[in-house]
C-alpha cells in the first residue's frame, strides 16, 4: 500500500497538472474524431491509437522523472546518432512512395528524421548552453551548420513537411538564444531577393509544382482535390457541426487521410466553428503553459528547449490546420495530439515530458 | 563583470522573445480562427451546398425501348432481357490479366475482346464496359463463386434489342446501336440530352431512327447518396421511368417475307403500298442484311463484309437507289397528255418504226412500226414513236410539271430516313445540276427521251410505286408510311398516324381510267400477259427496262452476251385488282434484263399472296418476255422500250 502511494507521489511529483489535463483533453477530442474517421473499418484503429496513447504516456511520464541534466547528455549522441542514420538512409534507404526516408535496422525500421524532431532542439540547446558566457556570431554560424546539415538529407529525401518542422524547431532555438533581430531581418531581406533570380533558374514542371504547392485550386483532380474537398468539410459544418458521426464528407469518403493529415477537417464538420473554437483555445492553452514554462526555467538549456518545443507544437498545429482549412500549401505534418499515428504522438509526448521535467526539476538545479 | 551582466541581460532578452513568440502565436490563431468563420459562418451556405452535391447523384434509370410489331402484331422489334458480364477499368488490378483469368471461367472469344477493346477506346475509364454478352446461367453462376477475386468486374441484367425475324424488314426497321459524337449533338440540339442521360443506343436507321423519340420512352431517377468512388451507398427517392411508345406497323411481315423470297438474293428493290391510304404494305431491298449484328457494337470484321460486299447490303435501295424508269413511265406520260389536253383517248399517229427530229432519228422498238397506234395501243405495245412525238408535242416544262405534281423527283416524305429526291429532268434542274455553261443547256432531244422514261430520269420503286397509287386515287396524294398507329403502353392511348390526303392532283376520273384500261391490256396480251397468266384477279401492270450501259451505234443488244452487272435493270409497276385497286407495286431487279423476264414475276407472287393467300413454291422465275417486245432497237445512242 505504502508502495503503491510512493509510485503515484513518484508520478506525481513531476507530472505538470495544467499541461497534463489540456494533453489529456486533446487526446480525448482525437480519439473521438479517429473514431469517427474510421468507423467504416470497425474499432481496430482506435484500439491502436489508444495503446499509442498510453505508450506515449509511459514514456512522457519517463521522460518527466528525467531531469535536464541528464537530457542534456544525451544532445550529442542522439544528434550523432541520427545524422549517422540520415546518411545511412541516403545510402541505403528504402524507397517508399518514391521517398526514400527509411531505413532498416535488421529487427525494425525507422525513420531517421523523426528522431531530429527532437535530437535537433536538444542539440542546439545543448550548443548555446555550453558557449553561454560568451555567445558571438560565429556561435551563431555553427549552430545554424549544426541546423542545415540534417535539414539538407531530409530535404533530399525529399520530405519537405519534415525539414520545415525540424528547420522551425532548430530556429525556435537560434531565435531564443538571441539572434539579432537586424541578422533576421536581413536574412529574410536577401532571401525575398533571391527568389527571382531561383524561380528562374527553375524548370516549368519545378515551377508549377510549386505553383500547385501554393495554390491547390489550379489542379482540382489532382492535388487541389484534397484541398477542395476539406473546405467543403470544414464550410459545411457551420457554427455548431453537423454531430459527430454524421459529416456527410467524411463518412461518404471525400475526405482524403481523413485520419491522418486531414482529421482536422472531419472534426471540423462535425463540430463546427464551436468545435474550432475549442480545439484553438486548448492548443493557446498548451503552448501559453509551454512558454509560461520556458520562462520560468532557470538553465539557458532548459530556457532554450522548453521555448523551441512549445513553439514547435504550435507549428504542427498551425501548419495542419492552415493547410486543411486552404491557407497554407499541403505539407505532410499531422494535427498534434488528434491525427492517428504512433510515431507522431511519441516524438510530441517526449517533448511534452521534456517540458514536465524542466518544470519539475526548475527548484532542485536552483538550490 | 561582463559574464554576470550578459547573465542577467539574457533571461530579459528571452523573456522578451517569449513574449513576441506568445503574441505571434495568438495572431496566427486569430488568423486561422478569421479563416474558420470565413468558411463555416459567412460561406456556409455555398459549402453545405457544395458538401450536398457531392452526396447526391441523381441516376438516371432507363426506360424499356417500345416494340415494333407488323400490321398483324407480328413482333419485328423487342428488347430481352440477358446478363452481360461488365469491366469498369478503373477498378481492376491489371485489364489485361483480368480479362485472361475471366476467361478461365466464361468463355471469352477473340472477337469479345476486340469489340471490348473498341468499346475501351470510345469511353472514360470509369464506365462499366461489357466483356461479354448474354450470358448463360451457368455462366453466372461460375462467376458468382469467383467474384471475389475479379475487383471492377460485375455481372449485370440488361435490356438488349432484338429483332426476331432477322434480316425480314431490316431496311425499314433499321437498328439501334452505340450513341456516338454525332447523335450526341442530335440529342443536345432536339434538347432531349437529360433525357438520354443514361441511355448508351440509339435508332441509326429505318423506323428505329425516325420514331427514335417515340420508342424512347421517359427516363426515371433514382436519387442515391453516393460515396467519392461514386458507388451508391443507398437509394434516397425513385421516380419510375416511363416505357416507350409501341409502333404497329403497315407493314405485312408474311407479305413482306414473300417478297423478299421472291428475290432469291437478286439484287433490287420494291415498294408495295396500299394506295387507299398511303399504307406501305412492304419495303424490300434486296440483298438484306442482320440487324441485331448491330446492336452490342457490330464486330469488325461483320462491319467489313457488309460495307464491303459488292451487293451493298446496306443500301436501301427502296428508298435510296434511283434507276431511269424506262417504259413505266409511259402511262403516266399518257396522262399527262390527257390532262394538258394535248392529246384524246382516241387520236392515233402512224407509227413508221422511227421519229426523225432535226438531224436525229429515234427509233421505234419494232422495225417497220406499229402501224396506227391510239393511246389505249400505245400503252400495250409500249410504241415508242407514240411518246417520242408526244413529249415533243408537250415539251419538258409541261412533262417535269406534270410528273411533278404525281410525286416523282420529290421526297414522298416517308417515315423513315435517307430517302432519295430522285431526278425530275427540266431546263431548271440541268442548270442546278451542271456547273459548266454548255451542260447546262437544255436541248430538245433530251426532251424526247424523257418522253420514253430514259434520259436523265431517276426514280425509286417508292416514287413509282407512289405517283401510280396517285393515279389511281383520282389524284388524292396520302403521304406513304409504314407505321400504322402508335401505342402508349402506360396509358394505353393510341395514336392513329396521319392518313388523310396530303394533297389533291387535278385528274380527270375518265382519264385516269384510259390509264387503268391500258395498263390491265398490258397484262391481258402486252409484256405482262406471260408473268400473270392464270391469275385469279385482274391487274393492271407496265414493264420496263432501264439501261445500265451505252451501245455503240449500231450495236445489238444482247442480253446473254453482256457481263450481268452491264444487263439492263428490269422495271414493273403494277396494280390489283383493276377495279378499286388494293395493292400497288413497284419492283426494280438490278441488271434482271427485261422487265417481263424478272421483275413481273416477283410482282406475281406478291399479288398472289396478297390478293388470294397463296404462299410462292419458291423465288420468283425468271420468263421469257413475250414474243416482239424484248427486241430492243437501238436509237442513235440508246435502246429503248420494250
Amino acid at each position: 500500500m505504502k508502495l503503491i502511494k510512493r509510485i503515484i507521489q513518484g508520478i506525481l511529483a513531476h507530472l505538470d497538472m495544467p499541461l497534463f489535463l489540456i494533453v489529456l483533453a486533446l487526446m480525448a477530442i482525437g480519439l473521438l474524431t479517429v473514431y469517427s474517421a474510421t468507423a467504416s473499418e470497425g474499432f481496430w484503429k482506435l484500439d491502436r491509437q489508444l495503446i499509442n496513447m498510453a505508450a506515449s504516456m509511459a514514456v512522457m511520464l519517463l521522460v518527466a522523472r528525467t531531469p535536464p541534466q541528464t537530457l542534456m547528455r544525451f544532445a550529442v549522441p542522439l544528434y550523432l546518432l541520427g545524422v549517422v542514420l540520415l546518411l545511412g538512409v541516403a545510402l541505403f534507404g528504402i524507397v517508399v512512395n518514391g521517398s526514400r526516408r527509411w531505413i532498416s535496422l535488421g529487427f525494425v525500421r525507422i525513420q531517421p528524421s523523426e528522431i531530429m524532431k527532437i535530437a535537433m532542439p536538444l542539440m542546439l540547446a545543448w550548443y548555446f548552453h555550453k558557449h553561454e558566457s560568451m555567445l558571438r556570431g560565429k556561435h551563431y554560424f555553427i549552430a545554424t551548420l549544426i541546423l542545415l546539415v540534417p535539414i539538407a538529407f531530409i530535404l533530399k529525401q525529399p520530405d519537405l513537411g519534415t525539414s520545415l518542422l525540424i528547420g522551425a524547431a532548430g530556429f525556435f532555438v537560434i531565435f531564443f538564444a538571441g539572434l539579432p533581430w537586424k541578422v533576421m531581418f536581413g536574412l529574410a531581406a536577401a532571401f525575398g531577393a533571391a527568389m527571382p533570380f531561383a524561380w528562374n533558374m527553375l524548370h516549368d514542371y519545378q515551377r508549377r509544382r510549386v505553383l500547385t504547392l501554393l495554390d491547390p485550386t489550379s489542379d482540382p483532380l489532382g492535388a487541389g482535390y484534397h484541398i477542395i474537398q476539406s473546405t467543403i468539410a470544414i464550410g459545411s459544418g457551420g457554427s455548431l457541426g453537423k454531430g459527430w458521426l454524421k459529416g456527410s464528407q467524411t463518412h461518404l469518403e471525400f475526405i482524403p487521410e481523413k485520419h491522418t493529415d486531414f482529421i482536422f477537417a472531419v472534426f471540423s464538420e462535425e463540430w463546427g466553428l464551436l468545435g474550432n473554437g475549442i480545439l484553438l483555445v486548448l492548443f493557446t492553452l498548451l503552448i501559453g503553459r509551454g512558454l509560461m514554462i520556458a520562462a520560468a526555467a532557470p538553465t539557458m538549456f532548459s530556457r532554450l528547449l522548453a521555448g523551441a518545443l512549445t513553439l514547435v507544437f504550435f507549428i504542427y498545429a498551425f501548419v495542419n490546420m492552415g493547410m486543411v482549412s486552404g491557407i497554407l500549401p499541403v505539407v505532410g505534418v499531422p494535427l498534434p495530439f488528434i491525427s492517428y499515428g504512433g510515431t507522431a504522438l511519441l516524438t510530441l509526448m517526449l517533448g511534452v515530458g521534456i517540458l514536465m521535467s524542466i518544470h519539475t526539476h526548475r527548484m532542485l538545479v536552483k538550490k | 563583470m561582463s559574464d554576470f551582466h550578459h547573465g542577467e541581460q539574457d533571461p530579459d532578452r528571452f523573456r522578451n522573445r517569449i513574449l513576441v513568440s506568445g503574441g505571434l502565436v495568438l495572431l496566427c490563431f486569430l488568423l486561422l480562427f478569421g479563416r474558420f468563420f470565413y468558411l463555416q459562418v459567412l460561406q456556409h451556405e455555398y459549402y453545405a451546398t457544395r458538401a450536398e452535391s457531392n452526396r447526391i447523384s441523381l441516376v438516371p434509370v432507363m426506360p424499356n425501348r417500345g416494340n415494333i410489331v407488323d400490321r398483324n402484331g407480328q413482333v419485328l422489334a423487342r428488347n430481352y432481357s440477358a446478363f452481360t458480364l461488365e469491366i469498369t477499368p478503373s477498378k481492376t488490378l491489371g485489364l489485361e490479366e483480368t480479362i485472361d483469368s475471366l476467361d478461365e471461367i466464361v468463355d471469352i472469344q477473340l472477337k469479345d475482346r476486340r469489340r471490348f477493346k473498341r468499346l475501351l477506346e470510345e469511353s472514360k475509364n470509369f464506365e462499366s464496359i461489357p466483356i461479354r454478352t448474354r450470358l448463360t446461367d451457368e455462366e453466372v453462376a461460375r462467376f458468382a463463386a469467383h467474384r471475389y477475386r475479379f475487383p471492377g468486374v460485375e455481372v449485370k441484367a440488361r435490356l438488349f434489342r432484338q429483332y426476331p425475324e432477322n434480316t425480314l424488314a431490316a431496311h425499314a426497321i433499321g437498328y439501334i446501336s452505340r450513341i456516338n459524337a454525332k447523335d450526341k449533338e442530335n440529342i443536345e440540339a432536339a434538347g432531349h440530352e437529360a433525357n438520354y442521360k443514361g441511355t448508351e443506343h440509339i435508332g441509326k436507321v429505318g423506323l428505329e431512327a425516325h420514331y427514335e423519340y417515340e420508342l424512347h420512352g421517359t427516363a426515371g431517377y433514382e436519387q442515391v447518396e453516393v460515396d467519392a468512388g461514386g458507388r451508391a451507398v443507398r437509394v434516397l427517392s425513385q421516380t419510375a421511368p416511363l416505357p416507350g411508345n409501341n409502333l404497329t406497323l403497315t407493314l405485312d411481315a408474311k407479305l413482306q417475307k414473300v417478297a423478299e423470297n421472291a428475290f432469291g438474293g437478286r439484287r433490287g428493290s420494291l415498294t408495295a403500298i396500299d394506295p387507299s391510304s398511303g399504307a406501305v404494305l412492304a419495303l424490300v431491298s434486296s440483298p438484306a442484311f442482320d440487324p441485331n449484328l448491330f446492336v452490342d457494337g457490330i464486330r469488325f470484321d461483320d462491319w467489313d463484309e457488309l460495307n464491303n460486299h459488292p451487293d451493298k447490303p446496306l443500301l436501301n435501295r427502296a428508298i435510296y437507289s434511283t434507276y431511269p424508269p424506262g417504259s413505266t413511265f409511259k402511262p403516266l406520260m399518257a396522262l399527262a397528255a390527257l390532262s394538258t389536253g394535248k392529246r384524246t383517248p382516241g387520236q392515233a399517229i402512224a407509227d413508221p418504226g422511227y421519229f426523225n427530229f432535226g438531224n436525229r432519228r429515234f427509233m421505234d422498238d419494232k422495225v417497220g412500226g406499229h402501224g396506227m397506234v391510239d393511246m389505249h395501243k400505245s400503252i400495250v405495245v409500249s410504241c415508242n414513236t407514240y411518246y417520242y412525238v408526244l413529249a415533243n408535242d408537250m415539251g419538258i416544262d409541261n412533262i417535269a410539271r406534270f410528273m411533278g405534281e404525281l410525286g416523282l423527283g420529290r421526297r414522298t416524305e416517308i417515315d423513315i430516313p435517307g430517302e432519295a429526291t430522285g431526278i425530275l429532268p427540266s431546263p431548271e434542274w440541268k442548270q442546278k445540276r451542271f456547273k459548266k455553261r454548255e451542260q447546262q443547256k437544255w436541248y430538245s432531244g433530251e426532251t424526247i427521251s424523257v418522253g420514253i422514261g430514259q434520259g436523265y430520269n431517276a426514280y425509286s420503286t417508292l416514287q413509282m410505286a407512289h405517283a401510280l397509287s396517285n393515279i389511281l386515287n383520282y389524284g388524292k396524294v396520302f403521304r406513304p408510311h409504314l407505321v400504322h398507329s402508335i401505342t402508349n403502353p402506360t396509358t394505353g392511348e393510341v395514336r392513329m398516324v396521319e392518313s388523310q390526303p396530303v394533297r389533291q392532283v387535278a385528274l380527270k376520273p375518265e382519264h385516269v381510267d384510259v390509264i387503268k384500261r391500258g395498263m390491265a391490256g398490258v397484262v391481258l396480251e402486252g409484256t405482262g400477259s406471260r408473268a400473270f397468266a392464270g391469275a385469279p384477279y385482274t391487274s393492271g401492270g407496265k414493264t420496263g427496262t432501264a439501261q445500265v450501259f451505252s451501245l455503240k451505234s449500231g450495236q445489238k443488244y444482247v442480253a446473254g452476251q453482256l457481263r450481268e452487272r452491264l444487263r439492263d435493270h428490269s422495271w414493273y409497276v403494277a396494280f390489283a385488282p383493276v377495279d378499286q385497286p388494293k395493292i400497288v407495286v413497284a419492283v426494280m431487279v438490278e441488271n434482271g434484263g427485261f422487265g417481263a423476264q424478272s421483275a413481273a414475276p416477283i410482282a406475281r407472287q406478291v399479288f398472289d399472296y396478297h390478293l388470294t393467300g397463296k404462299l410462292p413454291g419458291g423465288p420468283a422465275p425468271e420468263v421469257d418476255a413475250p414474243e416482239g417486245s424484248e427486241a430492243a432497237e437501238l436509237i442513235e445512242d440508246s435502246h429503248e422500250a420494250d
